[in-house]
């Protein structure tokens, strides 16, 4: 069982991570995605595994028991994930409605210069300085 | 067990929601509940400075749990410290904010505000690695919407780039919790003290390996050199009292740095050695050095200022390498600077910024309005950042260079300091320049040229800055100022607050004992 449960955290964290490195903000989202589903069955298994064991102590008798704190900080970990998914899934819809792409990175292109916005779009302020100067 | 210490949590959690559901049509209700909330925060925070004045460390057990099984609240010098800074610079962000019209851009500026300020406050008090990854989430959350406050495009593409970076840092994060305690089977930060102490030599390298990783969590809160590279989108995109206010959270990085890196790994104990202060201190200096080149080579004021940060927070890191309580303090006492001297060069900014018709792209241009007053200001808040007397930097930077008098690698961080102090002065220098004085010698000649264009009348120019809306900056400079004069007493209370971090064993014993507070 440890070798399936470590194969499934490192593909899906492999897959995660190579996801994340993707240029679209979709592909990125679902490699965060990803990423949080292995850290969760990670944080699983720190308990140790236990296969059809309670989280619960006995006192009577001497049986096996799983560690409930895991379970504790997987429950806690799903919910924030979840939320910061959703989150993330609105700043990438409201970046795509005003960009009108879903480029993660923030070289535009040059037609949008010249707004007076804030920004580290090196190429436009070239353009810019080089005009008014 | 007193019950004010889990007060700067509570109260900002219980105004956030009024102040989203109640009070969201209501701007100026909003804005009131807000001031009361933050100044009772910093009523509540010299309180709790008082409290801690004689040294005990006090704890609040959620629920009366017992301290490995339940979540604990510590309160000792520094977390108190800390909270004070956080609701001083709070109390000047918001009379900014306010004083400039920045909280009616968007919505529900003031309810994530409150957010971000109770998941900072519970950050700085939580005695539980896990529930402080919890308030970093709280924090994060609410950081994202202050982020994007206000809209426009460049901003939701740097705020998406700021919520993937930090989303794969809280992945990271649980990644180092759950080896953290796969490795030690606790994360109560006393209980992982005594464990992480006790553990035999040949255990150690899942925990190394924690160690080094939550290294890299609180690094990114932190900017420190591998991966600093959010830092100046995010914050110069931000609106400027949001990076005002970002100002304490690269500190949250960094006090969780201090908390963990010296309660749990310290470099006492037998596990870990010297780890991480060896790769702390190149990661630090490397740190400075990103950001004085960035100083130099920045054509916005506003990336200009956010390497300044950069540069600073790598100044601070090289403090905290050393793991001493004499360099510690030094890191505290600048720590405590550097956070309002960006708060300050921020809102200044921002006053500049929303004045000149170029926005914060450095060229020569007709001068703004109050352009003495503005020039002023800008050479206060730079001689503060750069380090130079007679505000705080200089006081900073002097203690930390001696405070690292006799560290290893003394040279490296002597020439880092030196060398990054005299690139941010050349940097601010130019930028102070072409701001305030090329745009005077500029003057005719651009309104001639103008003239000559545009037939119509020019557009009526920026309103001045009122005195409301500039006394929020000249508070924070004049807290430099006031932290310089008072530095005996200032530093004196972060000398006894490092010290009482080194020593430790006052924090594992409060939390740990159930007995503690009942002897008090």
């Amino acid at each position: 069982m440890e070798i399936v449960v470590a194969s499934a955290v490192g593909v899906l964290t492999a897959g995660g991570v190579y996801l994340v490195l993707r240029l679209r903000a979709f592909s990125v989202i679902l490699g965060l995605a990803l990423l949080t589903y292995a850290v969760n069955v990670f944080l699983f298994a720190t308990g140790r595994l236990a296969v059809n064991a309670p989280p619960v102590l006995n006192k009577y008798a001497d049986v096996a028991y799983s560690d409930p704190l895991p379970q504790a900080l997987v429950l806690t970990a799903i919910v924030i994930s979840f939320g910061m998914t959703a989150v993330l899934v609105m700043f990438a819809l409201g970046a795509y409605l005003e960009a009108d792409h879903d480029r993660i990175d923030m070289t535009d292109a040059p037609e949008d210069d010249g707004e007076g916005d804030s920004g580290s779009d090196d190429a436009a302020i070239t353009a810019q300085g080089e005009n008014r100067v | 067990m007193s019950h004010w210490i889990v007060a700067p949590v509570i109260l900002p959690a219980l105004l956030a929601p009024i102040i989203a559901f109640v009070m969201r049509h209501d701007i100026t209700l909003a804005r009131a509940a807000s001031f009361a909330g933050t100044i009772a925060l910093a009523g509540i925070a010299i309180g709790l400075m008082v409290m801690v004045a004689d040294g005990t460390t006090h704890v609040y057990r959620m629920g009366d749990w017992a301290a490995p099984f339940g979540i604990v609240l510590v309160l000792d010098r520094l977390s108190a410290l800390m909270l004070l800074v956080t609701s001083v610079l709070a109390l000047v962000v918001l009379m900014h904010a306010t004083a400039t019209g920045w909280d009616d851009r968007g919505r529900h500026f003031h309810a994530l505000f409150q957010f971000q300020l109770m998941g900072i406050c519970g950050a700085f008090l939580t005695g539980d690695a896990f529930n402080l990854f919890v308030f970093f989430e709280v924090l994060l959350i609410a950081s994202y919407g202050l982020m994007i406050h206000g809209g426009g495009r460049v901003r939701l593409q740097a705020g998406l780039q700021y919520v993937v970076m930090n989303l794969a840092g809280s992945t990271l994060f649980l990644f180092a919790l759950g080896t953290l305690y796969a490795s030690t089977g606790t994360l109560n930060i006393a209980d992982l003290a005594v464990k992480v102490r006790e553990m035999p030599l040949e255990d150690a390298a899942l925990v190394r390996v924690a160690a080094i990783l939550l290294m890299v969590v609180f690094a990114i809160k932190a900017a420190l050199f591998p991966v600093q590279f959010w830092l100046p989108a995010t914050y110069a995109n931000a609106p400027a009292p949001v990076a005002a206010l970002f100002a304490i959270m690269t500190k949250v990085g960094a006090y969780a740095i201090i908390r963990i890196h010296a309660v749990v790994f310290g470099p006492d104990v037998p596990v870990m050695g010297g780890l991480i202060g060896e790769w702390l201190m190149p990661a630090a200096v490397v740190t400075v050095a990103v950001g004085a080149v960035g100083v130099l080579g920045a054509r916005r004021l506003m990336p200009l200022l956010s390497f300044s940060v950069i540069g600073s927070m790598g100044t601070m890191m090289l403090a905290v390498a050393a793991f001493t309580p004499q360099a510690m303090t030094a890191a505290l006492y600048y720590l405590v600077h550097s956070t309002f001297s960006a708060a300050a060069l921020f809102l200044l900014a921002d006053l500049v910024v929303s004045r000149r018709p170029g926005g914060d792209l450095l060229r020569a241009e007709p001068p703004v309005v109050q352009n003495g007053l503005f020039a002023a200001l800008f050479f206060a808040g730079a001689i503060a950042m750069a380090g130079m007397p007679p505000l705080s930097g200089f006081l900073g930077k002097l203690l930390i260079l001696d405070g690292l008098r006799d560290a290893p690698a003394m040279t490296m961080a002597w020439v880092a300091i030196l060398l990054g102090s005299l690139m941010t002065i050349v940097g601010f220098a130019r930028a102070g320049s072409i701001l305030f004085w090329k745009a005077t010698a500029l003057a005719p000649e651009v309104a001639e040229g103008e003239a000559g264009d545009a037939k119509d009348a020019p557009p009526p120019g920026p309103a001045r800055a009122g005195p409301l809306e500039v006394a929020p900056t000249v508070m924070a400079l004049a807290i430099l100022g006031l932290l310089a004069f008072l530095a005996g007493p200032v530093t004196g209370f972060m000398d006894n607050a490092a010290h009482q971090l080194f020593d430790g064993s006052d924090y594992v014993e409060a939390v740990l004992d159930p007995e503690a507070e009942v002897k008090k």
